[in-house]
C-alpha cells in the first residue's frame, strides 16, 4: 500500500496544471467558477484546444487518437481539469458514442465519425431516456422499421442534453417489438437535421435550458448507421454506460467548489464577521471536505484497482462513487447557498444559450443549487445505484 | 499508489485470521471475558508465538518492524473477530511511546516482556474533566530527589486491571490546560500508592480507574523529555486513533456480512425479507458507509507517516470523523435489520454495535475531531 503518486505521475500533473494555466480561456474559466452556463462557441473553441493538444479523447485506444496513458493519469488529468475548472469533454460523442463505435461499429463508421468526434466537428447528443422510460430505459417504444435501404424512425425521447447544439444523435430504437424488452433494441445513429427531427427545449427549475424532448416523424436514416448488429443495441448501451465509472464520483468538481466556498465564506459577512467565523458554519464545511476526502480515496482505489487488474471486474467500491459524489456535489450547492443567505434571491431568466452577463454573479447561486438536484437523478438514479449494490454486491 | 497488500502482507492476514477462525468463535470469547481482567493469557500466548506482539518493534528490538499497515491488517482482524485481549494498550500504545521516546534501557526493560507476550500494559491518560484534550492534565509528577512522585486520578484505564506496567500522563511544570510541562512515566501497577479499581466496559473489555498518592518512581521512569511531551503523546495516540479506525473497519465488515446474511434467510410474510426494497436500500448505505470508512482507515494509515505533524493530525482526524460516522450508522442499522433479535445478548450482532459505539467515544468523538479539522482550515 502506497499512497504517493510516482515522481513521473507527478510531474505529469505538472505539465497538465501549466497547460490549463495557458490554454484555457480565462472566460471560460471565470464562467465555470461562477457557476454560469457556456455558450457553444466557448465549449466547441475549449475542445478544440484540447484536441490540438492530443488530449481530446486521451482514453481512446491510441490508433483512434487516445493517449495510452495509464489509470492514474487519466486520473490527474480528470482531477485537474474538473478543478482548473476547464470544461470537460462533451461525454456524448467522447465517452459514449465514441468507444461503442470503435468497440463495436465497423471501419467504415470508425473512420466517418471517430475524427469528427474528437474535433467536435459534430455535436452529439444521446437519445436514450423517453417519457414512459426513465429508470425503466428497456421499455423504450421509439420504432425503427426497416423500409429498404432506410431506417423509418417514430417516436419521442426527453431529457435530451444540448440537442439544442446537436449535429448527430445516437438512438435506442426497438427494432423487434415481438422480442423480450431488452432484446429487441438496436443503436442507431443518425443526423439532427433529418427532415422530421423536432427539438423543443425544457426550461428546468434553475430557469436554464440544458435539456430537451426530440420528437422524430417519419424520420429516414440510411441502413449503414446501424452501430454493431441489429437487436443488440441494449448491449451496447450497457457498455456505454458501465464505460465512465471513475469520472462520475466528480471529486475534481467538488473540490473546486469547496475552495470557492471557502474563500467567499471569508468575505461574506454575517452577525459583523465573516461567515467562516461561525464555528456552525465551518463544522458544517469540514464534514463536506472530510466526505469528499472519503470520496477521493475511495475513487482512489478504484482507480489502482483497474490499473492493476484492469477493467474487466469492477471494483465493488466503484458503485459507491455515483451515490457518494452526487450527495456531495449537491451538499456543496446547498453551502454556497447558505453562505450567500439573502442575496440568493435575486432572479434573472438567462437567454437560450444560457449567457447573459449582466446579472450579477451572486444570481447563478441558486439555479446551481436548483439545478445539482440532478445529479442524483440522472445517469441511474441514486435509488437504482442502491438496487445494483443490493443485487450486484450484496447478493440481495 | 497502491491500495494492494504485498506477499507478506496478505500471509499475515491469512495468519491472523487463521488464528482467529480457530479461536475465537463467540462461545470462547464468552468464556475469555469471564477470565481475570477480561481476557484470555491463552489467546494473548498464541498472538505472542505467532509474531504479532512483536510485530511494529525494530529488529534491533527483538521485533519484525512492521509499519502501518501491519498494524491496520492486525487491528482489522481483532475487529472483525472482536477480540478483547489488549493488543491496543499494550502493543500499540504502550509498544509505540517505548518505540519513539524510549531509551535503549527502558526498551530493554519491556519490550521483551511485550513480545513474548508475558507484560503488558496500559495507558493512564484520562482524568474527570479532561475529555479528549490531551493536554488537560491535572495529575502531578514533582521532583523528589532524583525521581518523581506522582499523584492523581485516572480513568476508564482499559487493561488497567491486568497490566503490569501503566504509562501515566502527568504534569511536571504550569496548570491544568498548559500545553507544555506534559511528562510520560512508567509505573509498576504494584508500585506503592497505586490503587485500582476495575470493571468491566459496555463492549465486553474490562478497564480500571487508577489513583496514585504518592507514588514514588525512579528517574528512569520518565519517557521523553518529563517537561514537554505533548507531541509524542498526541503521536501515539494518533497511532491509537489509526489503529482504531482499522479496527471498526472490521468490526463494521463483519457486522454488514452477519446482516446481509440474516436478511436472506429471515422470512417474513413468506418471503426473506432482503427481498424488501427498504431493507435493501439501507444494507446498500450500510455498505456505502463501511467501504468510505475503508478509503479513509488506509488513508490514516499512510497519513500516519506524514512528516509534516499538523497534516497527519489533519487526517487521522478526519478519519476518526469519517469512522465515527460510519460506525454510528452501520451499528445502528445492523440491530434495526436484525429487528426483535438483535436487541438480545444472545445474538452476536449487538456485541459488534457495542464496540463500535465505544469506538467512536476513544480519543475523541466524531464531534471533536471534525471541529479540529474545521479549525485547522480544512482539507481541500
Amino acid at each position: 500500500m502506497d499512497l504517493a503518486f510516482t515522481k513521473e505521475e507527478q510531474a505529469f500533473r505538472e505539465e497538465v496544471r501549466a497547460f490549463f494555466r495557458d490554454n484555457v480561456p480565462p472566460d471560460t474559466r471565470r464562467k465555470l467558477v461562477e457557476g454560469r452556463h457556456l455558450t457553444k462557441d466557448e465549449m466547441v473553441t475549449w475542445w478544440r484546444i484540447l484536441n490540438k493538444k492530443g488530449w481530446g479523447v486521451s482514453h481512446w485506444p491510441k490508433q483512434y487518437g487516445g493517449t495510452g496513458w495509464t489509470s492514474v493519469q487519466h486520473y490527474i488529468f480528470n482531477e485537474e481539469l474538473q478543478s482548473y475548472p476547464a470544461p470537460q469533454p462533451l461525454a456524448f460523442g467522447v465517452s459514449m458514442v465514441g468507444p461503442v463505435i470503435y468497440t463495436f461499429g465497423n471501419e467504415e463508421q470508425k473512420k466517418k465519425y471517430l475524427p469528427r468526434i474528437a474535433n467536435v466537428d459534430d455535436w452529439w447528443c444521446q437519445g436514450f431516456s423517453e417519457p414512459g422510460s426513465g429508470s425503466d430505459l428497456a421499455s423504450l417504444k421509439t420504432k425503427a422499421e426497416r423500409r429498404g435501404d432506410k431506417w423509418i424512425i417514430n417516436g419521442q425521447k426527453t431529457w435530451t442534453t444540448l440537442a439544442q447544439h446537436a449535429d448527430m444523435i445516437f438512438c435506442l430504437c426497438r427494432t423487434d417489438a415481438s422480442a423480450k424488452k431488452q432484446m429487441g433494441i438496436s443503436f442507431i445513429v443518425f443526423s439532427m437535421k433529418s427532415k422530421g427531427v423536432t427539438v423543443r427545449p425544457i426550461q428546468t427549475i434553475d430557469g436554464g435550458h440544458e435539456v430537451n424532448e426530440v420528437f422524430f416523424d417519419d424520420v429516414e436514416v440510411p441502413v449503414e448507421n446501424l452501430i454493431g448488429e441489429e437487436n443488440k443495441g441494449w448491449d451496447y448501451a450497457k457498455f456505454l454506460l458501465g464505460n465512465e465509472r471513475t469520472g462520475i464520483a466528480r471529486v475534481g468538481v467538488s473540490k473546486e467548489r469547496l475552495r470557492r466556498i471557502r474563500d467567499l465564506a471569508g468575505k461574506v459577512e454575517s452577525s459583523g464577521k465573516p461567515i467562516i467565523q461561525d464555528s456552525a458554519f465551518r463544522e458544517k464545511l469540514a464534514a463536506c471536505e472530510i466526505e469528499l476526502k472519503a470520496l477521493e480515496l475511495t475513487q482512489l482505489r478504484v482507480v489502482a484497482d483497474e490499473g492493476k487488474h484492469g477493467k474487466g471486474k469492477p471494483n465493488p467500491a466503484s458503485s459507491v462513487l455515483k451515490i457518494k459524489g452526487s450527495e456531495i456535489q449537491q451538499t456543496t450547492t446547498e453551502l454556497l447557498m447558505e453562505v450567500i443567505g439573502p442575496f440568493a434571491a435575486p432572479y434573472d431568466v438567462h437567454g437560450d444559450d444560457g449567457s447573459n452577463e449582466a446579472m450579477d454573479w451572486t444570481a447563478q447561486i441558486a439555479p446551481s443549487y436548483f439545478n445539482n438536484r440532478k445529479v442524483s437523478i440522472y445517469g441511474g438514479s441514486n435509488e437504482i445505484q442502491r438496487n445494483i449494490i443490493a443485487k450486484a454486491v450484496l447478493g440481495l | 499508489m497502491d491500495f494492494d497488500l504485498n506477499e507478506e502482507q496478505r500471509l499475515l492476514k491469512e495468519s491472523i485470521d487463521g488464528l482467529l477462525t480457530d479461536s475465537y468463535d463467540f462461545e470462547s470469547r464468552k468464556k475469555y471475558m469471564a477470565e481475570k481482567g477480561g481476557w484470555s493469557k491463552t489467546v494473548w500466548l498464541k498472538l505472542a508465538e505467532q509474531g504479532l506482539l512483536g510485530l511494529p518493534f525494530s529488529e534491533a528490538d527483538g521485533g519484525f518492524g512492521g509499519g502501518g499497515v501491519e498494524t491496520m491488517i492486525v487491528m482489522e482482524a481483532l475487529g472483525k473477530a472482536l477480540v478483547l485481549e489488549p493488543y491496543l494498550a499494550t502493543v500499540v500504545i504502550g509498544g509505540g511511546f517505548l518505540r519513539h521516546a524510549g531509551t535503549d534501557a527502558q526498551k530493554a526493560a519491556h519490550v521483551p516482556g511485550i513480545i513474548d507476550g508475558s507484560k503488558t500494559l496500559a495507558f493512564a491518560q484520562l482524568e474527570k474533566n479532561s475529555r479528549y484534550d490531551l493536554f488537560d492534565v491535572t495529575t502531578t509528577a514533582k521532583k523528589k530527589d532524583d525521581g518523581w512522585v506522582i499523584d492523581g486520578e485516572k480513568f476508564v484505564v482499559l487493561n488497567g486491571e491486568n497490566a503490569d506496567t501503566l504509562i501515566v500522563t502527568a504534569r511536571t511544570k504550569g496548570n491544568r490546560r498548559d500545553t507544555t510541562g506534559i511528562g510520560v512515566f512508567l509505573v509498576p501497577a504494584n508500585a506503592k500508592g497505586v490503587t485500582r479499581k476495575s470493571y468491566p466496559t459496555q463492549d465486553g473489555l474490562h478497564a480500571a480507574d487508577i489513583t496514585f498518592t504518592g507514588v514514588e518512581v525512579g528517574a528512569d521512569a520518565a519517557i521523553g523529555n518529563p517537561e514537554d511531551s505533548l507531541a509524542l503523546i498526541e503521536r501515539v495516540v494518533d497511532e491509537a486513533r489509526v489503529a482504531l479506525c482499522a479496527e471498526a473497519v472490521g468490526l463494521m465488515d463483519e457486522s454488514l456480512k452477519t446482516t446481509v446474511e440474516y436478511i436472506k434467510t429471515r422470512k417474513q410474510f413468506g418471503v426473506a425479507i432482503g427481498s424488501f426494497q427498504s431493507l435493501q436500500h439501507r444494507a446498500s448505505d450500510m455498505f456505502v458507509a463501511a467501504e468510505q470508512a475503508r478509503s479513509m482507515s488506509m488513508f490514516a494509515t499512510m497519513a500516519n507517516d506524514f512528516e509534516d505533524a499538523k497534516e497527519r493530525a489533519n487526517a487521522i482526524a478526519a478519519a476518526k470523523v469519517q469512522i465515527g460516522k460510519s460506525a454510528k450508522f452501520v451499528g445502528q442499522q445492523s440491530i434495526q435489520l436484525h429487528g426483535g433479535i438483535g436487541m438480545t445478548m444472545e445474538a452476536r450482532i449487538g456485541h459488534y454495535f457495542k464496540r463500535l459505539t465505544m469506538i467512536e467515544n476513544t480519543f475523541g468523538d466524531t464531534d471533536y475531531h471534525q471541529r479540529r479539522v474545521a479549525d485547522s482550515g480544512g482539507l481541500v
